[in-house]
């Protein structure tokens, strides 16, 4: 059994031996091992070249990585928490997006960032903000839900050309999945994978909210109601055939996400079976998402911010009829 | 490049520029553009200190950089026109134009967008042992923005192999320097980094290219980053249909007494006599070339409408 943080670092360790063009960059990644550790011990076996602490400088951090990778090199850099992106979005929007569109130079960068809450961070420190980025034409995203695919999928983000939005969620990180020695194969891209089987409601989601619909699955289907769920894996590419199927297959869909209700992802993937399966609903789609406030720091209030099992159990429950 | 091939480039970039006031004012080409008339010399200078391998990244006031390295100025027209046969297939415009070839990593709409951009480009040079220089051009209004700063202070960190050419032409779009800028001075800001920083004058090619040439080989040598800051004149507007109303006339017509083209060409004839030939052959060779390069783009090929959403992610 291994953490979703140890995949995390043995999968780095594995890529940086596998190709000498990868390399590090981030706050507190060397000696510190990163702020949640992922980086724990590269900087002892790979060296100061490879594993680099820069300043703080989200903007510099993020542009040099862009550089770096425009030639030649494979840079895989940290932002510390997600919410400190948005120091940086100039440099993802404006070069790294349109890098190859405009320039024809591939940019083969992977951000890596600490997302979402549940800690009582607050709310600088809680966000998990990939809604700035997914209409963004340019940029892929990734959101593993389990250990495997944070492998797999950062396998993919390091080994293609192309930006990637890694979003490894906090409450991930400490929670074990069987992973050997051996580390899983890379995990492609645009592709959901359907984590439980059912035919009485869809649940829709990414990141940890996929890992909650998960346990949630296996709570209702105690109750004898079946879940289909969706774990989307990556947001850009995404996998709207399976999308569409899942929706199809119960006509009821509910869709779980972290953020605000309002312009989160939800609403994309809402509006895409909308168009292509409004047919076969029986019931108008469901968002369970957090409230359009601040994440704030006191616990309750927090938790009033993001959907648990239980909140996701009753959601399904009333959609399921 | 000599002397007589700076004065020529010059000319060649200043044609050029004439060009583009005259296609947008006629309506020939669409969106906007940034000249850079009355900076030619900070271009010529620095392509000229540049060595092979050297890499160079501009600002969305480029085409005079991207002139200087070499750049086909056929190519460039057709990127104006939004042709397919443009340096970025029509895509980029006058602000995103690119030829790796040459070793121009771009020029870059984003004010101060591509210093950490050249950092990066800087740091693969160091890793690899390349002896790659990156010189990162950028304007005096960039001096203002966080990544300025951010990118200074890394290089100076990392001890990058980056020298930063800063073309103060005394105006960020309409704010005069002393009305941005809470120290006039670029060259200061080297000294808040620990690196150093050189003012020259912009519009002497010669000074220009050795202010460049030493901070290359300080660069080379592995002892980091400089900062060249080069005093010159946007005689044009910020851009296209800017009437200028934030300066005099007076100040203009000051500043045309000392605009570079005519001052190399002083510079030359005092060194070598009178050449009025030979200068007015340079500028007919270059109206020549400009004419035809206006020519390639308006009979070159649109791109296809139906690939607008092609390319936006490399092949992994």
């Amino acid at each position: 059994m291994k953490t979703f943080t140890v995949t995390l670092r043995d999968t780095l360790a594995a890529e940086m031996r596998r190709d000498p063009a990868v390399f590090l960059m981030g706050e507190d990644i060397g000696a510190y091992g990163g702020a949640f550790g992922v980086t724990k011990g590269l900087l002892a076996t790979f060296g100061p070249d490879r594993v680099r602490d820069t300043p703080i400088s989200e903007q510099a951090l993020v542009g040099t990585a862009i550089g770096a990778a425009a030639a030649g090199l494979r840079p895989v850099i940290e932002i510390m928490f997600m919410d400190f992106i948005t120091l940086a979005v100039d440099q993802l929007a404006n070069l790294a997006a349109k890098l190859h569109y405009i320039y024809q130079i591939p940019c083969p960068l992977v951000v890596r960032a600490p997302t979402g809450g549940g800690r009582g961070y607050g709310a600088t420190h809680s966000q998990t903000l990939e809604r700035l980025f997914t209409g963004i034409p340019g940029i892929r995203i990734a959101a593993p839900s389990d250990a495997a695919d944070a492998s797999g999928l950062l396998q993919t983000a390091i080994r293609g050309s192309n930006p990637v939005l890694m979003l490894e969620h906090k409450l991930l990180y400490p929670l074990r999945w069987p992973i050997g020695e051996t580390l899983p194969p890379p995990t492609p891209f645009g592709k959901a994978r359907i984590t439980h089987s059912g035919d009485r409601v869809t649940l829709i989601a990414w990141s940890y909210m996929a890992h909650l619909c998960l346990a949630a699955a296996r709570q209702l289907a105690a109750d004898g109601i079946t879940a289909e769920v969706v774990d989307l894996r990556t947001l850009a590419p995404l996998d709207t055939e399976t999308i569409i199927a899942a929706a199809r297959k119960t006509g009821r869909v509910l869709i779980v996400e972290e953020g605000p209700v309002t312009g989160g992802f939800g609403a994309e993937v809402a509006t895409r079976i909308f168009e292509a399966a409004y047919d076969s609903l029986d019931a108008p789609i469901r968002r369970l998402a957090g409230p359009d406030c601040p994440i704030p720091a006191s616990k309750v209030l927090e938790a009033a911010c993001i959907p648990d099992v239980a909140a996701i159990v009753a959601a399904a429950r009333e959609l399921a009829g | 490049m000599d002397v007589w091939a700076c004065y020529e480039r010059m000319v060649v970039i200043r044609c050029f520029e004439e060009a583009v006031e005259r296609l947008f004012s006629e309506g020939r080409i669409m969106g906007t553009a940034h000249v850079c008339i009355g900076q030619e010399a900070v271009a010529v200078g620095i392509a000229s200190a540049l060595q092979p391998g050297d890499a160079l990244t501009s600002t969305h006031r480029g085409h005079g950089h991207f002139l200087a390295v070499g750049a086909d100025p056929g190519r460039m027209m057709a990127e104006m026109f939004g042709k397919a046969t443009g340096y970025s297939r029509g895509r980029g415009g006058s602000q995103m134009m690119i030829d790796t070839t040459l070793g121009f990593y771009g020029a870059n709409g984003i004010t101060a967008g591509s210093m950490a951009f050249a950092c990066g480009l800087a740091l693969e040079a160091q890793q690899r042992r390349t002896g790659r220089v990156v010189v990162c051009i950028i304007g005096d209004g960039a001096a203002n923005e966080g990544l300025f700063h951010e990118a200074l202070n890394l290089a100076a960190l990392w001890r990058l192999p980056l020298v930063v050419v800063c073309e103060n032409n005394r105006y960020a779009m309409s704010t005069p320097v002393a009305a941005g800028l809470a120290n006039t001075r670029v060259a200061d800001r080297g000294a808040a980094y620990g690196i150093p920083g050189y003012a020259v004058d912009g519009n002497t090619v010669a000074d220009v290219r050795l202010a460049v040439e030493t901070a290359l080989s300080r660069a080379r040598a592995g002892s980091g980053p400089s900062l060249v800051e080069c005093e010159t004149y946007r005689l044009s507007g910020h851009s296209k249909g800017d009437p200028r109303e934030y300066r005099t006339q007076t100040e203009e017509a000051d500043a045309w007494r000392r605009e570079p083209i005519s001052r190399l060409e002083t510079l030359l004839q005092n060194a070598h006599g009178p050449a009025p030939a030979r200068i007015a052959a340079c500028r007919a060779r270059a109206e020549q070339t400009i004419a035809d390069a206006i020519r390639f783009a308006e009979t070159s090929p649109d791109p296809d409408p139906a690939t607008v959403a092609d390319g936006v992610f490399a092949p992994d």
